[in-house]
């Protein structure tokens, strides 16, 4: 099955359903199916393996990925934030390729070979060309629907493969085939690189509900948005929610016809998901736990589960805000030991998945195993009802003296400091030890004392999890998808003075 | 007929269309308001039409799976007749319903 097979189920059934853009300009199913044929037929004139996409959140975005999708061409979209150099030579990387790029971003890119630039705007205008097109797309094998060049803090960005397989199967097991109402609209504003922009379309389309694409987030432009377009449905990294909360206090605004919202793409600092349920309670929360090899969500903690983690007095239960739910019911998920043991409840170890929707594949080479099991590189346990927790990146795990510590569970206590506005804990070498405990701290008004944070830790943490290290930023460097840069801090700090 | 994961196919007598999700575990052949369905590409044979005895009518984006067979469809395509395998209706998945998350 191809994902172009998605749009034109869904134009088939809701032809006149508005499914891109903003009210007064959107698109309905047909149009988009009849737009992504016409950018289909251009695409194919210009040759080419791949279809990379360089440039903002929009229309042209859902139109160009079914396009590439109707013929059975891999789609690269590219993060046009890296800076010229690296962005041309990803761009060269997508070789043999037609690139779509933006306007003003076209002079950012160093000329390749086998490369043909395209403007966006002439792209738009070949998919608004009146009629139908009378270009035939026959059902050829379909087989990579996307290529993610992930971020790479390290070395050069590695290109995961998701197969047209991996994606509908994501699509088709989770979402209901247009279980939408006809007035929902979707608010995505996570940019088109990033595996929640994709699979946003996806499940957008195939759910019938609107898409409403911001060209970049900012929280004012957020909040406006939602309002005038009567969002019911968004998707945001965490520290985007937090800046959220912020705009929607300071002008007391309180969405009202936002349905759900759902968060990923890191950890949720606990402090920030119950300043949102008690701002907005009439909002539906969910935390969606997934990685791009693995076609988006693998896990969700659903709204009765936060709603429950708020009003019960059991501490299970109250602990689970912090996880991030239940694997779903289509795949299966382990936390495995070193030595590939399974491990049992409450026993720490690394998230293995297996399911239709997990590709665990890049261009360079296979991670998957050949039983379908695929390690996630992320370290965590399972609660007795089953209840996932992730507790970061293994390579972020801090080893002291033999104990294995996250340092997400550290950051989270220190979180809850009166003075603390942001934390990040990461481990530094140590002779000692191996490795040591440092805090970097974003202090509120007042800077707290490193006396002060050590006591309020070590209330709450074993000795051996209380930071040794600490320093004090006005702010913690993150990527643009709200990740933390821990590696960089990391390097940062283990440089000598 | 070779029922790949992924192929498409559409029914002979009505508008029903369907993708093979998974494939059955041996040779089977799936039929739509009483006639072996056709490869999608391919046109509607001329005179025929919809058995009555199997006009119940498919379901776009409803999963059709047969147990027997392990044989699972989803419908792209709402039409009339009723999806079957040797006669025998294949019924529809219940839809999970999970909290929306992109």
């Amino acid at each position: 099955m191809h994902t172009a097979l998605l749009l034109d189920m869904a134009a088939d059934a809701a032809a006149d359903r508005l499914a891109l853009g903003r009210k007064a300009e959107g698109l309905t199913f047909a149009e988009v199916r009849r737009r992504a044929h016409h950018g289909a037929a251009f695409l194919e004139q210009m040759g080419g393996t791949n279809v990379a996409f360089v440039g903002l959140n929009g229309p042209a975005l859902p139109v160009a990925l079914f396009a590439a999708g109707m013929l059975a061409k891999p789609f690269a979209p590219l993060n046009y934030r890296l800076p010229d150099a690296d962005l041309s030579k990803l761009l060269a990387r997508t070789a043999p390729s037609v690139a779509i790029v933006d306007d003003d971003m076209a002079h950012r890119l160093a000329s390749a070979e086998g490369v043909t630039v395209v403007a966006r705007s002439a792209f738009e205008a070949a998919c608004r060309m009146h009629g139908d097109s009378d270009a035939e797309f026959l059902d050829v094998d379909h087989d990579i629907a996307v290529l993610l060049f992930t971020s790479g803090t390290t070395g050069e960005p590695k290109a995961a493969i998701l197969r047209h397989a991996n994606l509908t199967s994501y699509v088709i097991s989770t979402v209901e085939f247009l279980g939408s109402e006809p007035d929902e609209a979707a608010l995505v504003s996570v940019p088109p690189y990033h595996i929640a922009g994709i699979s946003a379309v996806l499940t957008g389309c195939y759910s019938g509900r609107r898409i409403v694409h911001l060209e970049a987030f900012t929280p004012e432009q957020w909040v406006d948005v939602a309002s005038a377009e009567d969002i019911t449905h968004a998707m945001v990294v965490p520290t985007m929610l937090g800046r959220i909360l912020d705009v929607l206090e300071a002008r007391g605004e309180s969405l009202p016809s936002m349905k759900a919202i759902s968060y990923g793409g890191g950890r949720m600092p606990l402090p920030v998901i119950e300043r949102a349920l008690a701002l907005l309670p009439h909002v539906d929360f969910a935390n969606a736990y997934g990685l791009t090899e693995t076609s988006s969500t693998i896990s969700i903690l659903g709204p009765d589960d936060h709603r429950m983690a708020l009003y019960s007095d059991d501490e299970a239960v109250k602990k689970r805000l912090g996880s991030v739910g239940r694997p779903l019911p289509t795949l299966e998920l382990q936390i495995r030991g070193p030595d590939g043991e399974v491990l049992g409840p409450n026993e720490s170890g690394e998230i293995y998945v297996r399911g239709e929707q997990v590709s665990g594949e890049y261009t360079s080479k296979k991670v998957i195993r050949d039983d379908g099991w695929f390690a996630t590189n992320d370290g965590g346990y399972l609660d007795q009802e089953g209840y996932l927790f992730v507790e970061g990146r293994l390579d972020d795990v801090i080893v002291r003296g033999g104990e294995n510590m996250s340092p997400g569970e550290i950051e989270d206590v220190l979180r809850e400091h009166p003075d603390v506005a942001d934390v990040a804990v990461l481990g530094l070498p140590d002779n000692e030890w191996g490795e040591k405990v440092a805090a970097v701290i974003v202090p509120r008004e007042t800077q707290p004392s490193a006396q002060d944070l050590a006591a309020f830790a070590k209330a709450r943490l074993r000795s051996s999890k209380t930071p040794e290290v600490w320093e004090f930023r006005d702010a913690l460097p993150y990527n643009d998808t709200g990740k933390l840069l821990r590696r960089q801090l990391k390097a940062e700090m283990s440089r000598p003075a | 007929m070779e029922l790949k994961p992924g192929s498409r196919w559409k029914s002979a007598v009505c508008d029903t269309e369907v993708v093979v999700v998974r494939p059955p575990k041996a040779e089977a052949t799936l039929e739509c308001g009483g006639y072996p369905v056709i490869p999608h590409a391919e046109a509607k044979p001329e005179g025929k039409t919809l058995h009555e005895d199997f006009a119940e009518g498919s379901q776009a984006g409803k999963r059709y799976a047969d147990e027997e067979t392990g044989m699972e469809v989803l419908c792209t395509k709402t039409g009339q007749g009723t999806l079957t395998i040797g006669g025998r209706p294949i019924g529809a998945k219940e839809a999970k319903k999970l909290p929306a998350s992109d």
